[in-house]
């Protein structure tokens, strides 16, 4: 017969070991959080919902353009007219604040994953690990570390969020045209100066991309972070699921879904070109090329080379 | 003074069992012969030569010939695995990391068959690239960058970004990066095959007319001969990762090395390579002016010919005489060979000339083609049967001349 490994047993004996020898570190990690947070929903609760709304149309305009703006309008002031912007703000804090922090880690790990094999052979199984363990398993340490409330919640929304970072980072930077790596070698780079100046600005869509899904990715944990008691659209939803109150239930979706676009479409846009940038680039090229001298290159380019090369 | 760049006994073998397959390599087993047997790959093999200054030396191989590891090992982008490297005198492998970089970055400048142009930065950004990692000051950045645009004639497109611009304008690009560092070696790994072949030869116009003014150390790689032949001053052909054959694009074309070589040779455009001086034959006659008139038309009717070069008495070619003119300057009294019995019906060619620019000359006149020096002397003639023997694409081992 097989004999029962005590895996779940020796996991459990290990987080209690924790718990009674670094407690000052969870409360620090708590507080740290908490205070983030509260921070952050105070600055978006506090003022009147029409100063923030102004603000995200401005950045949506700014950034994308004025599809994105018309939408961001029309969609906050839903959710205002929906009695959610509360709820709304404290869902997008917790969401930017465990997206920074999992962009944090998995951006760095997978600069290191792509520029160390080993690296990437032993963060690969744990970033599987990570992503396909139910979300719920998280949930349990996350209470016995951190209690109920906001911070439980935040972590498990980091740790679930950190995988598409970093491999959207380590695909990037190994997918950079390995001939413009070898031409900053050979003109005598260092290390350093190729991943700031070649990879990462190359890798940059892919790292946005990750960046991107990092935050959708919060965003889904939204509501596993409400059954622990974080305040928020979860909140909504699942006291909705709780009371059998379909009314309600359908708005609190509505707002994650609306906040979702919002986000999804504007950080969608990092790795690429802003409006602000293309017009930018639209008017440099206007002048550059205004000169006498291009037709000359261009036929240059062009020069018939059926003649003998010289007398 | 040491040679610019000296390579020793070069090797590259690709795999763990390094040292097991060089010994293998070393005693003449076959590349695939010692992929079977240990399991690495035999990039190069004992390969040596020197570059001179001011020398353009191609290194032509198809591909898995070898080529492209080649250039790489020459600076240290990939580690040889036996032999040395040496640049002015000093050896690439004794050198640390910072060192390496230095050499790298004011010695040694490489050029790339995509480019490998950074497409976040502009052109004239591009072009100082060496430069700014050297710490060169903004001003003399910009100064070095426009002076190497507008050696490359792309000085009007310094602010654009490569994706802007054409493959040849690109890669006009990619020569100024390297111009700019002003470094005495460039190595150039296939530079130009990625483009069009009209883009093509105006590149290779392009880096004719820099070698002629800034006599760079080039080492070129390429898989087309007739590229080799037109550009290289001399040329190694690689083959499985070894020297197959070195010299000069004639010296291969008119005694390959073997057949692989003799086979490469069949396709290439003589009419580039061969000159007139390869081509040149002792003329069958001539004469001199003040020789009787009645001697040189029978001269001219015993070797069959119906001209002749007519010198004066430094060598130099006074015109020719014609049989029919002899002839009639005979019945009209005048028996000697004057200036006024030779007439201009004749073309000469410089012996450096290659047979491209003088193949519409040859066999006009009565006379062949002269062959002659910077004084008019005459050297030699170039028949026709010469010129078409020599571009018949028969892969004629040592026939040509």
């Amino acid at each position: 017969m097989i004999p029962h490994l005590p895996i779940g047993e020796t996991v459990s004996d290990f987080i209690d070991w924790l718990l009674d020898t670094v407690p000052w570190l969870f409360d620090a990690i708590s507080n740290v959080m908490q205070v983030l947070v509260d921070g952050l929903t105070d600055l978006l609760v506090s003022p009147a919902p029409i100063v923030w709304i102004v603000v995200f149309t401005v950045v949506a305009l700014v950034l994308r353009g004025p599809w994105l703006a018309l939408y961001t309008l029309v969609a906050f002031l839903l959710v205002v007219s929906l009695e959610l912007w509360v709820e709304t703000m404290q869902t997008l804090a917790l969401v930017l604040v465990a997206a920074v922090i999992a962009a944090a880690i998995g951006v760095p790990v997978g600069i290191l994953a792509a520029r160390r094999r080993a690296v990437s052979v032993v963060v690969r199984p744990v970033l599987d690990f990570m992503q396909t363990t139910p979300v719920f398993v998280y949930l349990i340490p996350a209470v016995f570390f951190f209690g109920v409330g906001v911070v439980p919640g935040v972590v498990a929304t980091i740790l679930f969020a950190i995988p598409p970072g970093v491999r959207l980072t380590e695909l990037g930077i190994r997918q950079v045209d390995r001939e413009v790596v070898e031409a900053a070698q050979a003109f005598g780079a260092r290390p350093g100066q190729i991943l700031r100046e070649v990879q990462l600005p190359l890798a940059l869509p892919s790292i946005m991309a990750g960046v991107n899904q990092v935050i959708m990715l919060a965003l889904s944990m939204v509501v596993t972070a409400g059954l622990l008691g974080a305040a928020g659209l979860g909140a909504v939803v699942v006291r909705a699921v709780t009371q059998l109150d379909i009314a309600s239930g359908v708005e609190g979706g509505l707002a994650v879904v609306l906040l979702a676009i919002f986000l999804d479409r504007l950080t969608g846009a990092f790795g690429q070109q802003t409006a602000v940038s293309r017009l930018l680039r639209a008017r440099g090229r206007r002048a550059s090329s205004a000169g006498p001298a291009e037709p000359a290159s261009r036929q240059d380019e062009n020069a018939p080379a059926g003649a003998p090369a010289s007398a | 003074m040491p040679p610019v760049l000296q390579v020793t006994g070069l090797s590259k073998v690709f795999g763990a069992r390094e040292q097991e397959a060089l010994r293998l390599a070393d005693e003449g087993v076959g590349r695939d012969e010692i992929l079977r047997r240990t399991g690495a790959t035999l990039a190069v093999h004992d390969v040596s030569f020197t570059v001179e200054r001011g020398e353009l030396f191609v290194i032509m191989g198809l591909s898995g010939s070898g080529k492209s590891t080649l250039v790489r090992l020459l600076n240290r982008l990939i580690e040889p695995s036996a032999g040395t490297v040496q640049v002015d005198g000093r050896d690439l492998r004794a050198l640390d990391d910072a060192q390496l970089r230095s050499v790298r970055n004011d010695k040694i400048s490489m050029v790339f068959q995509h480019f490998a142009l950074l497409p976040h930065r502009t052109v004239r950004e591009n072009a100082a690239y060496a430069l700014k990692i050297r710490g060169v000051g903004a001003r003399e950045q910009r100064e070095r960058a426009d002076w190497a645009l507008r050696t490359v004639g792309l000085l009007e497109r310094a602010d654009a970004r490569p994706d802007e611009l054409s493959g040849g304008m690109r890669q006009r690009v990619g020569l100024a990066r390297a111009l700019a560092a002003d470094s005495e070696v460039l190595l150039m790994d296939e530079p130009f095959s990625a483009l069009d072949p009209l883009i093509r030869r105006d590149m290779q116009d392009l880096l004719e007319r820099l070698q002629s003014e800034l006599h760079k150390t080039i080492v070129f790689i390429t898989h087309d001969l007739n590229e080799a032949m037109r550009l290289g001053d001399r040329i190694l052909m690689l083959k499985d990762g070894r020297t197959v054959q070195l010299g000069t694009g004639p010296e291969i074309i008119s005694a390959p090395a073997d057949d692989y070589v003799a086979d490469f040779t069949s396709d290439v455009d003589r009419t580039r390579v061969l000159t007139a001086g390869d081509l040149l034959r002792e003329p069958r006659m001539t004469a001199r002016l003040g020789d009787r008139a009645g001697d040189v038309l029978r001269a001219l009717g015993t070797a069959e010919a119906n001209g002749v070069y007519v010198l004066d008495d430094r060598g130099r070619i006074a015109g020719v005489a014609r049989d029919d003119l002899l002839a009639r300057a005979l019945q009209e009294g005048r028996t000697d060979l004057g200036t006024r019995e030779v007439v201009a019906e004749y073309a000469t060619i410089g012996a450096d000339r290659p047979v491209v620019e003088f193949v519409h000359l040859v066999g006009r006149h009565t006379v062949p083609l002269g062959v002659v020096d910077d004084d008019g002397r005459l050297l030699g003639v170039v028949p026709r049967a010469a010129v078409l023997d020599a571009l018949s694409a028969v892969p004629a081992r040592g026939s040509v001349r």
